[in-house]
């Protein structure tokens, strides 16, 4: 990691959403730095609060009900408090996100190229004819063939892959610093999946683009993370680059994420490793660390919050929530480091 | 949470207390009736004109207690020559102009509380019984439309194939009739001779024609929606799964499929029996409904229109009236509308 | 497209027929007395009544009746046994004060639909909102009759702020003519606007939760922009189809009511009149043709909406 200032600094963020059954905090104390040019994993499963996070970060989750607490600062100015007006410049072309259903988050009715002629327009107002000209290569750049003609098809004429290029071609189309992409294959096919995510590989080293990867699929990542941050229930439990969360995992819910991965090449386990228990209920979460109720290893101190820290000697950019000392964290965890899926331990799990 | 009580009592350990406990919530969960209901109760304005609604037909069913107790007189008793005691004078009932009195309210003990008419007819009797046949036709009308539209929409639904052509054919055609004048065509083929079919004799001046033909006339706007969700509830599981266990088509019909339209149903409802009064009182306006001597609001307002400029109170009674009823109907059955909505809207600000 | 249009057409042809046959049905056929009595309508003369089933040929078979009814309906034969006056040309005649009304009412009523929707959705929630909300059910509670009554009588009669009712022609003078048609028009809008402002502000609603609005702010974009652009336009397609469903409906029902309450004599008004006097001829010719107005309407609508949703268009 690059000592230079990073890119996007998240301080202790909180999001709150009032709905029929109460409050739920979407978000409870996120922290984190992104370096310019790093893909940075952030990894969770449903109601983990990442996606809050992501949209929060350009401001797409404001609403009546919500409310914020915590600072985001990018490139000097902060994002959460800030005005709509600054908000609107630096979406789009600052900051871009690619969502998570191309289907629907493509306007039905609008061409493919009026959209990101759209975007183009709104923040560099040059003339129609080159904005065409940029969106057909851009078209071109996510791999799309026969651009050219293709810029004027509308969104139902693409298949769901190409539909997922056109989104990334509509985020890229202004040069962001930041590319956010939530959960970008989860709507696609498996072997569309790979191309995707190699895609936006290429188009990172392409553009320097710093990308936040959102995902709650462990595997997507392995290939394309410099470092991952693991949620779980509107927390980060575990935060490090790739080689020490696959390497030295040190939380016990990233060792289930870890675990529960199968693997075609090992002998098939009897029951499908999966995390025991149910996630909590977002309105009513328990005291001290949310992933007690849940935690195979769990002890009397787990009753208080742990604080993220680092608790290795000479890692200091790798952070857990755990209160277990580090020589019990490497015995008990269930997984053997650097490899994934179950199989490799005995009597890993009951 | 107690958390702490449910691992003593049950002796188990952390997670396996955890799923235990969110199964004994799941089985006290409220069901979407319940929560239906929940929100309903919240929704002060609508249970007021539902209240509202409710006096208004209590009133209409009074009427013989009224005009035997306080008016002292019948719906079509005419009154052309008497005159009544208002403040300790003498008033002509219909002054020698041929113009009625207007409302006394309770100047004359009540009696031709809301005025005369030119035929010297007490307003307010005729509007309570009136209101009864207005009332009367609009929620047997709603019936039979709804009991048509469940037939036809979940043999169109189910069965697909031919009755699907055919039926939705029908219903094309009729939604071709524009209300009206479907329903003034209907009363003037009907009204000279009534109707003969078989063992059924319906004479011209019965309420059963204008409930028969309103009740008709409606079934291509809800049977369509009908059809439309029977198509979709088809294609669930539950119906497959009935299906698997043997069950034959009208088991499953009944069963599983017209249980599931309720809510569409029960929405409907109210809607129809507000359409069905002002259709009524349109189709009475101009001659094609419920006919003379028979009182109805719209007849009572055909009659007023002809004399507005000397005696307005015999619109504007009748007319608000009618405009009360249909308005409190609406009103409930908006809020029924939203209190069904599987849509949770976020309510509370904080 | 082309193929699209020509099939619906097709399809409209058909439907028309069928109406026909209904209509035919209803008045010819229904189950009761005499149909020769019933068209000769009340008090009629014995030597009436045999004509008419011999004119009719209502002694021979169905088809033959059929055949019959329809050559005189659209022969312009058709006439009155009540006012003996030929129906066709009564039609003609009121054809254009219908259509004024319908027209003008249509384009009211839909431009304060959409400023109403749009505003109610925008404050979605707030005091506005509900306010706008009970004004749109007090609005489709009324009946237009009675409404339109009670306009022409204080504003018109009592007031004198409009004319007492009554028409002028366009070609002879465009402000009279408005001005005869400003209650009118707006009797019959009230009705229409309470619908559709909530069926817009429950649209825009919808839609502003989409996805494809989310990316839209995603972009960059300003609220207005979104709004005109993405929602709005997006909400519109389904209004679209209603409003051309409504207008072959006010065509053929509401314009009745609203045209006998101000004195408009129109087609409306002319089937009013017969209606009143159970006289059958009139009836039958403007149900049937009211009724392929409407069948007209559907088919636009339908070849409109195709044109504005590239997704029915192109499959």
């Amino acid at each position: 990691m690059s000592d230079a200032q990073p890119l996007l600094s998240v301080d202790d963020l909180r999001v709150s959403f009032a709905t029929e059954e109460g409050v739920v905090q979407a978000v409870d104390g996120v922290t984190f730095d992104l370096a310019a040019g790093e893909v940075l994993a952030v990894v969770g499963e449903s109601g983990s609060g990442k996606s809050v996070t992501a949209m929060t970060l350009m401001g797409l989750t404001r609403s009546p009900n919500a409310k914020f607490e915590g600072t985001a600062h990018y490139k000097g100015t902060e994002l959460i408090q800030a005005s709509e007006d600054h908000l609107r410049r630096v979406r789009g072309a600052e900051i871009a996100m690619i969502f998570q259903d191309p289907m629907t988050s493509l306007n039905p009715v609008q061409r493919v190229g009026s959209q990101i002629v759209e975007q183009i327009q709104e923040h560099e107002g040059i003339p129609d004819q080159q904005a065409r000209e940029r969106t057909v290569e851009l078209l071109e750049r996510v791999g799309i063939p026969r651009a050219r003609e293709r810029v004027d098809n509308y969104p139902f004429e693409f298949s769901g892959g190409m539909r997922q290029r056109v989104m990334i071609a509509l985020a890229l189309s202004c040069n962001p610093s930041v590319l956010i992409a939530d959960e970008p294959t989860t709507a696609l096919d498996v072997t569309i999946q790979a191309q995707i995510l190699q895609r936006i590989r290429e188009l990172r080293e392409e553009t320097g683009a710093a990308v936040i990867l959102v995902t709650h699929d462990l595997g997507v990542v392995a290939d394309i993370a410099d470092r991952i941050a693991v949620m779980y229930a509107g927390r980060i439990v575990e935060q490090g680059t790739l080689d020490q969360i696959f390497y030295d995992p040190q939380h016990p819910y990233t060792w289930g994420l870890l675990g529960s991965i199968t693997r075609v090449d090992r002998p098939r386990p009897e029951r499908l490793p999966a995390i025991a228990g149910l996630p909590p209920s977002l309105a009513d979460r328990p005291d001290g660390c949310h992933f007690r109720p849940r935690c195979p290893h769990e002890f009397a101190e787990c009753s208080k919050v742990p604080p993220l820290e680092a608790r290795l000697d000479g890692q200091a950019d790798h952070l857990d929530r755990c209160w277990l000392s580090v020589e019990e964290k490497r015995s008990k965890r269930e997984v053997l480091p650097g490899e994934i899926g179950l199989g490799a331990k005995e009597g890993a799990r009951a | 949470m107690a958390t702490e009580p449910a691992l003593e009592q049950t002796g188990l350990q952390g997670p396996a207390a955890w799923e235990e406990e969110a199964e004994r919530e799941q089985v006290h969960g409220l069901g979407p009736w319940r929560l239906g209901l929940r929100r309903l109760r919240r929704n002060k304005v609508a249970i007021a004109f539902g209240i509202l609604f409710l006096l208004l037909v209590a009133a209409c069913l009074a009427a013989p207690l009224w005009a035997d107790n306080v008016a002292k007189t019948g719906p079509n008793t005419n009154h052309l020559s008497d005159t009544i005691q208002v403040d300790g004078e003498s008033v002509n009932v219909v002054a020698l102009d041929g113009v009625p009195i207007g409302p006394q309210y309770l100047k004359a003990d009540g009696k031709f509380f809301m005025g005369a008419d030119r035929n010297g007819r007490d307003i307010m009797v005729r509007l309570l019984y009136g209101g009864r046949n207005s009332l009367l036709i609009g929620i047997s009308a709603a019936l039979i439309t709804t009991f048509l539209s469940i037939l036809l929409g979940t043999l169109a639904g189910y069965f697909r194939g031919a009755p699907d052509v055919v039926i939705r054919a029908l219903l094309d055609i009729m939604w071709s009739f524009p209300v009206i004048i479907l329903g003034v065509a209907l009363g003037v083929a009907l009204a000279l001779g009534g109707f003969q079919f078989w063992f059924i004799d319906i004479s011209g001046d019965s309420l059963l024609i204008p409930i028969g033909i309103i009740g008709l006339v409606y079934v291509p706007y809800m049977a369509r929606p009908v059809r439309g969700q029977v198509l979709s509830l088809r294609e669930k599981e539950f119906v497959e799964a009935a299906r698997a266990q043997g069950a034959g088509p009208l088991r499953i019909m009944f069963g599983e499929v017209i249980p599931n339209l309720a809510s569409t149903i029960l929405v409907f409802f109210t809607l129809l029996i507000a359409n069905a009064v002002l259709l009524e009182a349109a189709l009475s306006f101009l001659g094609a409904g419920v006919r003379p001597p028979t009182p109805s609001w719209g007849t009572m307002i055909d009659e007023g229109v002809d004399r507005i400029a000397t005696a307005p109170h015999l619109t504007i009674v009748p007319g608000v009236m009618l405009v009360l009823t249909v308005l409190s109907l609406n009103v409930f059955g908006d809020g029924v509308r939203d209190a069904l909505d599987p849509r949770a809207k976020v309510r509370l600000e904080h | 497209m082309g193929r699209f249009v020509v099939r619906r057409l097709i399809q409209m042809v058909l439907v028309m027929f069928a109406v026909s046959v209904i209509t035919f049905l209803i008045f010819n056929v229904i189950p009761n007395s005499d149909p020769a009595v019933r068209m000769a309508g009340r008090q009629a003369s014995q030597s009436t009544i045999t004509e008419i089933r011999r004119e009719w040929n209502f002694d021979d078979p169905i088809y033959i009746q059929y055949v019959t009814t329809m050559k005189m309906v659209f022969s312009g034969d058709l006439q009155s046994y009540f006012t003996q006056l030929p129906v066709g040309e009564e039609i003609r005649k009121g054809l254009p004060r219908t259509l004024s009304l319908a027209i003008g009412a249509a384009l009211l009523w839909m431009f304060v639909a959409i400023c109403l929707g749009l505003y109610s959705a925008m404050k979605a929630g707030k005091f506005a909102d509900r306010f706008l909300t009970i004004v749109a059910l007090v609005g489709i509670s009324m009946p237009v009759f009675w409404i339109g009554a009670l306009m022409n009588h204080y504003l018109g009669f009592k007031l004198g702020w409009f004319p007492n009712g009554g028409y002028v022609e366009l070609t002879e003078d465009p402000i009279d003519w408005a001005y005869h048609l400003i209650l009118p028009w707006t009797a019959l809008a009230i009705l229409f606007i309470g619908f559709y402002s909530r069926v817009l502000r429950s649209n825009v609603l919808d839609t502003i939760n989409e996805d494809y609005v989310r990316t839209a702010r995603a972009k960059g974009l300003g609220e207005r922009q979104i709004m005109v652009r993405h929602v709005l336009r997006n909400s519109m397609i389904p209004i679209v189809t209603l409003w051309g469903l409504d207008f072959g409906a006010v065509v053929g029902g509401g314009a009745i009511l609203t045209e006998t309450v101000f004195d408009l004599q129109g087609v409306g008004q002319y089937a009013a009149e017969a209606v009143g006097q159970l006289d059958v001829p009139p009836v039958l010719a403007t149900t049937m043709f009211l009724a392929f107005f409407v069948v007209l309407m559907n088919a636009i609508v339908d070849i409109l909406y195709a044109y504005l949703d590239p997704r029915i268009r192109l499959q």
